[in-house]
């Protein structure tokens, strides 16, 4: 069986012999190099698909030869009223080099408004219950010009507890409620831009999810539903899914809804840095100069500059794809496109998941990674990075590399410290949580206030980013957080620490025994495991 | 302790729900005396003690408290009621914060009952007071003799330690559970007042409070 599986069976998976190169692996706002166990399976980045040479070209195709609706510009009338919602900061990630891809696809629609007498228009992040973003933010997202002709009257954050400016659109047959923007909703189309980072992305998440008020969100944003999506990033087999399609479907019957989505290739880092994400046994001098370079300046460095360094390099992501039209059809062709840049086929799953956490998660854009944030990242995204089967066995062991410092940001975060520190220490169970706690968060003055005129995520947003790690939780034996800087964090996550890499695999070894298979994500990476026996 | 009575919610007032502070109400009244003469006095006399209100505010809440009360003394009484609207239209209507509404409709909308402490002068806020929806208020009262303010405070001083103190009688009285009410202040000096309630908030925050609110993970909050 091993022999087999150390066969090169796809150019994104090596394994460690002994002559390999230690690996970089990513450790909060630091990198670090780890002799990893001969014998273990790394699985690296599939690389980039070469981008579209012109992507506003593309855009203007996509929108003139729509998918199941008219030509956008056939839908245009003057005197109408339009609204495009746009995705928030927490996609792509990190965030884009400018022009934000938003920006281009702004340009090609507000033309072509104009052209058609439109003039009634209003921008609306779809952020949810997520943090609003900054004037500054919103800024880099469309250019100085689009900002400056609508900010803030015309162009602004949607306010899920803005009670005047919600509609409901009624249940779906399942009873689930919807209330989503008016604005959106009573426009004469709503027009929604996309960037489909990853398979979970887009579709009808966009407005039903990414326009909806608590009330709305929470009836899939729970416990059991995420204990029945099997990969997050496979739609079909998630029941999240299913209930935003559902949601989505009310949308479609009471609004015009012209999507258009994008699909981006896997070129998180410039050069200089893509170094992270490459095969290190393949370094060239030149590389390992670079190296060397980086981990010296980090090691100068505080852990706050190194943040403020990591958050200052903008993704070189490439649109690899556009579509335009009705909802359903626009994203099965963007999720091919997904699937193409992402999916590395993967034999047999491994006993022990070795993964780093890096800084970079849809939640903590320009902030610390919080400790609930770690955990989202571990059991919420790395685990759920599959398809068909977890990367990783039942009961199996997965390793992390983080500091885990109890470090929060008191603007963006301010209701995930009473999350982690009243009530994870009282209970880690995610019902009980839902049952007893959530409500009063949500509706916490201090933090619906937070929420609404600053940038705080929402009060219920701590116990979402729990619900995250719920299937992974449930599915993995133990997670051990190599080189944890306290003991207090992982203890109240309800894991184990160690000082180092090398402790946390013998640990890891001594419960699943020393044959257990090992596999190492290689990240930072965006990549989808297709796993087969 | 009650631990099943209602919650509640405790606010400063004061740079926590209007932008406006005692100075601004002592100036107004300041410019409202009576002929020409008197009016300049007052408000060349508020103007020159303004650093020492700053001062003794810095160095104690309760000496800045009956210092510039004193301010106050010969104002006959029908005349601080009389102008008490026009305060409320001119100077502490325009001041509400802006989130300060939506704070009060939050609050409401969970059944918290709105309690306001404050060291203003019981007068001049009953208009506002009614304005923001404010269940029950505290406020500092003017002694009169013979309808003049004599420029003391009848006791309870409402300041510091003692808006504590009467924060623990009204939730024995009412039947409020303090583990789930929440206090909000902008000022260190209100911190015996954060520190007996199960939420304490930070809004517009001085900066030794911003500091004591990181310190402790409290909430921040700008309803600026």
């Amino acid at each position: 069986m091993a022999l087999q599986l150390r066969r090169k069976t796809h150019e994104s998976i090596i394994y460690i012999d002994k002559d390999s190169a230690p690996r970089i692996m990513p450790f909060g706002e630091d990198f670090i190099l780890e002799d990893i166990p001969i014998g273990t399976r790394v699985i690296y980045p599939n690389p980039p698909i070469k981008g579209l040479p012109n992507r506003e070209a593309a855009i203007r195709y996509a929108v003139n030869h729509p998918l199941e609706m008219e030509p956008l510009y056939a839908l245009l009338e003057p005197g109408m009223r339009v609204t495009i919602a746009m995705d928030d900061i927490s996609l792509p990630l990190p965030p884009m080099q400018t022009p934000d891809l938003r920006q281009t696809m702004l340009e090609v629609v507000l033309d072509m408004c104009a052209a058609n007498g439109v003039d009634d228009i209003h921008l609306i992040i779809a952020n949810s219950l997520h943090r609003k973003m900054t004037e500054w933010e919103m800024k880099r997202m469309v250019g100085q010009k689009i900002f400056d002709e609508f900010y803030p009257d015309r162009y602004y954050n949607h306010d899920a507890e803005d009670d005047d400016n919600l509609i409901t659109l009624g249940h779906t047959r399942h009873n689930e409620p919807l209330r989503i923007n008016r604005r959106a909703a009573e426009s004469d189309l709503l027009i929604y831009l996309n960037i489909n980072l990853v398979p979970m992305d887009g579709g009808h998440k966009s407005v039903a999810v990414g326009l909806c008020d608590y009330e709305s969100l929470r009836a899939h944003h729970e416990p059991q539903t995420i204990r029945d999506s099997h990969s997050y990033m496979d739609p079909p087999a998630s029941e999240l899914n299913h209930k935003v399609v559902r949601l989505g479907k009310l949308v479609d019957e009471q609004c015009k809804v012209f999507h258009i989505e994008t699909a981006l290739n896997n070129k998180m880092f410039p050069e200089g840095y893509d170094i992270l994400t490459r095969n290190e046994d393949e370094f060239s001098f030149a590389d390992r100069l670079k190296w060397e370079a980086m981990a010296r300046t980090f090691s100068k460095l505080p852990r706050k500059a190194r943040r403020k360094m990591l958050h200052a390099i903008p993704a070189q992501y490439e649109m690899i794809g556009c579509y335009a039209g009705k909802t359903e059809p626009v994203h099965e062709k963007i999720l091919e496109l997904n699937y193409r840049q992402y999916e590395i086929p993967v034999k047999g799953q491994c006993d022990i998941l070795i993964t780093g956490i890096p800084d970079i998660s849809p939640y903590n854009v320009y902030s610390a990674l919080n400790p609930l944030l770690v955990q989202v990242m571990a059991l919420g995204y790395h685990f759920n990075m599959f398809r068909n089967k977890p990367l990783i066995r039942k009961g199996g062991v997965m390793v992390i590399t983080h500091p885990c410092f109890d470090e929060f940001d008191h603007n963006f975060h301010p209701s995930y410290i009473e999350f982690f520190h009243r009530l994870l220490p009282e209970s880690r169970d995610a019902f009980y949580l839902r049952e007893k706690y959530e409500r009063e968060f949500a509706t916490n003055p201090a933090y619906v206030e937070m929420y609404r005129r600053g940038n705080a995520y929402h009060g219920a947003h701590p116990f979402f980013m729990w619900y995250w790690g719920e299937n992974g939780r449930q599915h993995v034996g133990k997670v051990i957080v190599a080189g944890a800087e306290n003991a207090h964090v992982p203890e109240i996550l309800g894991w184990e620490r160690a000082d180092n890499l090398t402790e946390a695999i013998a640990m890891a070894r001594s419960y699943m025994g020393r044959n257990a298979e090992i596999t190492m994500l290689h990240q930072p990476m965006i990549g989808l495991c297709n796993v087969s026996d | 302790m009650n631990r099943n009575g209602q919650a509640a919610a405790f606010y400063d007032l004061e740079g926590t729900l209007v932008s406006t502070n005692l100075v601004h109400t002592l100036a107004f009244y300041a410019q409202r005396q009576q002929g020409l003469w008197q009016t300049a006095k007052k408000s060349l006399e508020t103007l020159a003690k303004l650093p020492f209100f700053g001062i003794t505010d810095l160095y104690s809440r309760n000496v800045f408290n009956e210092v510039f009360f004193r301010s106050y003394a010969g104002i006959s009484q029908d005349r601080l009621r009389y102008f008490a609207d026009e305060l409320f239209e001119e100077v502490l209507k325009p001041a509400v914060f802006d989130g300060t509404p939506e704070l009060i409709a939050q609050g409401k909308k969970i059944g918290q009952r709105q309690v306001v402490l404050t060291g203003a002068l019981d007068f001049t806020i009953e208009r506002l007071m009614d304005y923001l929806g404010i269940d029950d208020y505290v406020a500092n009262r003017l002694e009169f003799v013979n309808g003049i303010a004599t420029g003391r405070v009848l006791p309870p001083v409402m300041a510091a330690a003692t808006k504590a103190k009467w924060i623990r009688e009204f939730a024995e009285k009412e039947n409020i559970n303090l583990s789930e009410s929440y206090a909000y202040s902008d000022s260190i000096s209100d911190l015996p007042m954060l520190s007996i309630v199960g939420h304490p908030v930070a809004v517009n925050p001085d900066f030794r409070l911003r500091q004591t609110a990181r310190q402790h993970d409290w909430a921040i909050l700008d309803l600026k």
